[in-house]
């Protein structure tokens, strides 16, 4: 099950954060900046797929923007990499030639 | 007031500030303008407000002020304020907040609409945040929409559903008419979500499962030859524009069924027939230069393991795995070990074909592919490999990052136990752990080595040059030097003698021996502990050594004034031993006899479940290393069991030092040092705590106390639980009472779970049960041992409650037992 999906950037804010399960506001924020952190540590040539704390974190990098997807032990993680890339792709098409700034200002658009 | 700025003037706004705290002002602002404007019931720029609102909360800010607002824009009639307020209502409102229950009229209204977006709105926030009280309201409606002709909502009911069910598991009937005709669709988001749907009705329940399996229905055929259809036309037929990614047909609804099917075929022999070919189809098909056919047959793999699949198709799920290992792509090798974590128990030998290649992913820079590498090569190691195995391991061990090495070590040590070709090769796989990882090396190795040690008796010498060779040049890992100490203390005598027929002896005098130790327990590095150990090994080389006798007592007496409690203690009591009690050190202090060897209690392979494979490591590794102190004083008592003085002190300094220090100042406290004898009871009833609380494993008791009858403590609804009884002569406190569970119904018991309690005066350890299942017609039992410390003799009773599944549903009972026998407890 996807527990969130996140769209951070570099310097560590949020563009986009969708959560699936109930997590408290103060968390999230915490939540999102530890699971940047550790997907900033990680070089090119290492694996998409972290373990942190009781789920999995998927994550992509596109230009400047990381999407980062959590999900339990139940999904299948090269599936979750592939919807990553085919929503990048929606989002492509649809604000054609996404760019970060698409992202952070069409906030309510991309949510629905 | 003027008008209340667009969200997008806020973004810019926002992203223009340089700090938090700028950003933080900037939001107060916005947010005491957007809170008065709510005041003013502005209708026509509400929805301009909760989008901002809605935003701010993305940030982190709280926004909960807002969630009237949205409650009032889902009531509005235009479709641009429905859109924000159903928005709103999926962030900001669950189950927590009263207020949701409001949205339920709206709700119910908006899916009856004549838009079929207003209606896709209403379907979308009931499955996002639906409570169970609006589920069961708007049940009815959901299923409704199931049935219509329109694709776009058949599509968001289904995932409603979904939901639904999720939440209130008893509507699941509800659904089961519509899903008949759900796969008989063409549009593939429809059959997307159905597949869903059918995945969490046959997870759920296993009712759904068995009827899915068999239903005949009238016109069209079960529900595992719609589905192998459906995935074998995704495949066959050519390129479709609209579901293409990356040359594969929809892979993601691929991927679903296949995860359906694996439900479908778990454990049930017609489904995995009717399975093999498509699974072959598509194992032997997928392109797999993609990521998405490395997912699919990622997926396949999977399925092959889960199904009762012939072994055929299983050897080609594993060669694919072994194809994903030599891949290049990170991601795909993780899987792949991930996968075999999982397929190692069953198809160990398919596995071991595998084997280097694993052993080289050990040396990868990814933490997570070592990490997998490292668990599957413990799984893997067996007599034949253990040499090899191990030399690969141990240079993993040196090379690896901190947060690995106590694992690995403690994986090094069990595999070692377990295939250890010779006890040479086992003590020097376990130096070189020590000296390489030994700060990360768990607490509890410690008495575990030194059993190994006392127990290969012809490697004494041998082992205690090397130890001490090591300490020689470095002194700061505490477990390293703990069994030095402790080593040194019992063989020191072989240590300078110097005869070793492994090595070439080394010629160490009695001198440099103190020396060392002594700069142990000066040393600032040294742990308290290992302090403990340092001057108890010291104590024992009085007896050993013959000319430094002299020394030894000046050490001692100067820690007799130590300002740790741990170490006064003990040089207080062996200054005694010097002075009052000379006769019987060298009987106190003799070598220690040999451990009686125990087998760890429980699976010692590690156990799989979904890759966690830590947590199984750990828990088998107590066990052992608690029994060593009861065993020790086990024998000690028996040793000294005749001698009528103070028994209480020889048990103090050979005592596990890494116990608290509490217990020994708790058995000192009965003691009376002034000379006059202890009785001899006071020891055993301090022991029997302590010796409780070590043991974990069958009873160790030699001398068993025969003929004490067995009772029947319960017998109903076919439920019969029996008590046999142990009891030993050296510990008469304590019994042992295993419980033997049987099930004479035609069904299965699940999840039994056996608890019991005493009254205060007594105390009960409960072990690990032997399985949590009892079949049916009494064709098996379950088997529990319990323990019972009974010091004051009385009368033993005890309540016990029983809970398990029987029938598909759960049942709970209380019963008291009293009919214990007397010899039981006398």
């Amino acid at each position: 099950m996807i527990k969130f999906f996140l769209m951070v950037n570099k310097q560590g804010q949020t563009r986009l954060s969708r959560y699936y399960e109930h997590v408290e506001i103060n968390k999230r924020t915490m939540l999102e900046a530890e699971v940047i952190k550790n997907c900033l540590s990680r070089s090119k040539d290492q694996c998409s797929f972290i373990e942190y704390k009781d789920f999995k974190l998927v994550y992509r990098q596109y230009a400047a923007l990381f999407v980062v997807v959590g999900i339990d032990q139940t999904e299948n993680e090269m599936a979750v990499y592939e919807l990553i890339h085919n929503f990048v792709e929606v989002l492509d098409k649809y604000f054609s030639r996404v760019s970060e700034l698409d992202v952070s200002f069409s906030v309510s658009e991309i949510r629905l | 007031m003027p008008a209340p700025i667009r969200l997008r003037e806020l973004i810019r706004t926002i992203r223009t500030a340089r700090t938090q705290a700028e950003e933080r002002e900037m939001i107060q602002k916005e947010c005491a303008a957007i809170r008065s404007s709510f005041r003013e019931e502005d209708n026509t720029y509400r929805c301009r407000n909760v989008a901002k609102l809605l935003y701010m909360h993305m940030l982190g800010y709280p926004a909960h002020f807002g969630q009237l607002e949205c409650l009032k824009l889902i009531a509005s009639q235009k479709f641009t304020d429905k859109r924000i307020g159903y928005l709103g209502a999926m962030l900001l409102l669950d189950e927590r907040q009263d207020v949701h229950l409001l949205m339920t009229n709206c709700i119910k209204n908006d899916l009856n609409h004549s838009t079929q977006y207003v209606q896709g709105l209403a379907l979308c926030t009931l499955g996002c945040m639906g409570s169970s009280e609006m589920c069961r309201d708007l049940a009815g409606e959901v299923e409704k929409l199931l049935k219509t002709s329109n694709s776009y909502l058949r599509k968001k009911a289904a995932l409603c559903a979904v939901h639904v069910i999720r939440k209130v598991p008893e509507l699941m009937e509800m659904f089961l008419p519509a899903t008949k005709n759900l796969l008989n669709e063409k549009n593939h988001g429809v059959l997307h979500t159905s597949v869903v749907l059918l995945t969490e009705m046959c997870e759920r329940s296993p009712d759904m499962l068995a009827h899915f399996r068999k239903v005949r229905q009238l016109s069209s055929s079960q529900l595992v030859p719609q589905l192998v259809r459906i995935l074998k036309n995704l495949i066959m037929s050519g390129y479709s524009p609209e579901h293409d990614v990356s040359g594969i047909s929809d892979p993601f609804l691929q991927v679903r069924i296949l995860r359906l099917l694996r439900i479908l075929g778990r454990n049930d022999d017609d489904s995995s027939e009717a399975m093999n070919d498509i699974l072959a189809q598509v194992a032997t098909n997928t392109e797999t230069s993609k990521n998405v056919g490395n997912a699919i047959l990622y997926e396949t793999v999977l399925t092959i393991m889960d199904i009762k699949s012939e072994s055929g198709l299983r050897v080609l799920a594993i060669n694919i795995l072994g194809r994903f290992l030599l891949n290049n792509d990170k991601n795909i090798r993780y899987v792949a070990l991930t996968s075999l974590l999982k397929t190692v128990q069953t198809d160990h030998n398919a596995v071991q074909r595998h084997r280097s290649t694993i052993v080289d992913c050990l040396k990868d820079l990814d933490v997570s592919i070592k990490r997998r590498a490292m668990e599957l090569s413990f799984a893997l190691v067996n007599g034949n490999n253990v040499r090899g195995m191990m030399k690969e391991l141990l240079y993993f061990l040196d090379s690896c990052e901190p947060e690995f090495k106590a694992d690995c070590a403690s994986g090094i040590f069990l595999a070692a136990e377990k295939y250890a070709p010779s006890k040479r090769w086992h003590i020097d796989t376990i130096m070189r752990v020590l000296t390489t990882a030994g700060s990360y090396v768990r607490d509890d190795a410690v008495p575990n080595l030194i059993q190994l040690i006392t127990n290969s008796v012809e490697m004494h010498a041998y082992t205690v040059q090397r130890l001490y060779k090591a300490i020689l040049g470095d002194y700061s890992q505490q477990p390293l030097v703990q069994v030095a100490s402790w080593c040194i203390g019992e063989y020191g005598d072989l240590l300078v003698s110097g005869q070793c027929e492994e090595e070439e002896p080394i010629q160490v005098t009695e001198d440099e021996v103190l020396d060392i130790l002594e700069s142990v327990l000066i040393s600032n590095m040294s742990a308290s502990v290992t302090r403990g150990y340092a001057l108890t090994a010291i104590m024992k080389l009085s007896t050993r050594f013959t000319c430094t006798v002299n020394r030894i007592k000046k050490v001692v007496s100067i820690y007799g004034s130590s300002i740790d409690v741990e170490l006064q203690q003990r040089a207080v009591e062996y200054n005694a031993l010097f002075k009052k009690y000379d006769h019987m050190r060298p009987a106190l202090l003799e070598r220690m006899p040999v451990m009686e060897k125990v087998t760890t209690n429980g699976p010692t392979e590690i156990v799989q479940t979904n890759g966690e494979t830590e947590p199984a490591v750990l828990e088998t590794k107590p066990p052992p290393s608690e029994l060593q102190p009861a065993s020790q004083e086990d024998d000690l008592l028996d040793l000294l069991g005749g001698t009528d003085i103070t028994p209480v002190i020889p048990t103090a300094p050979t005592r596990k030092p890494a116990s608290p220090g509490g217990e020994l100042l708790d058995l000192l406290g009965d003691l009376n040092l002034t000379g006059s004898p202890v009785p001899a009871p006071a020891p055993q009833i301090a022991q029997p705590p302590f010796l409780l609380d070590g043991l974990t494993s069958p009873p160790l008791f030699n001398d068993v106390a025969a003929g004490i009858p067995s009772i029947t403590a319960y017998n109903k609804n076919g439920l019969k639980i029996d008590f046999t009884f142990e009891r030993s002569n050296t510990n008469p406190s304590v019994t042992v009472i295993t419980i033997q569970a049987s099930n004479s119904t035609e069904l299965d018991m699940t999840d039994f779970v056996f608890q019991a309690a005493v009254p205060k005066t007594f105390q009960l350890q409960l072990l690990s049960p032997s399985s949590s299942v009892i079949p049916a017609f009494n064709s098996g039992t379950i088997t529990q041992v319990i323990k019972v410390l009974n010091p004051q003799k009385q009368q033993l009773r005890m309540r016990i409650k029983l809970t398990y599944n029987h029938k598909g549903s759960a049942m709970q009972d209380l019963a008291e037992v009293n009919n214990f026998p007397p010899q039981s407890w006398q």
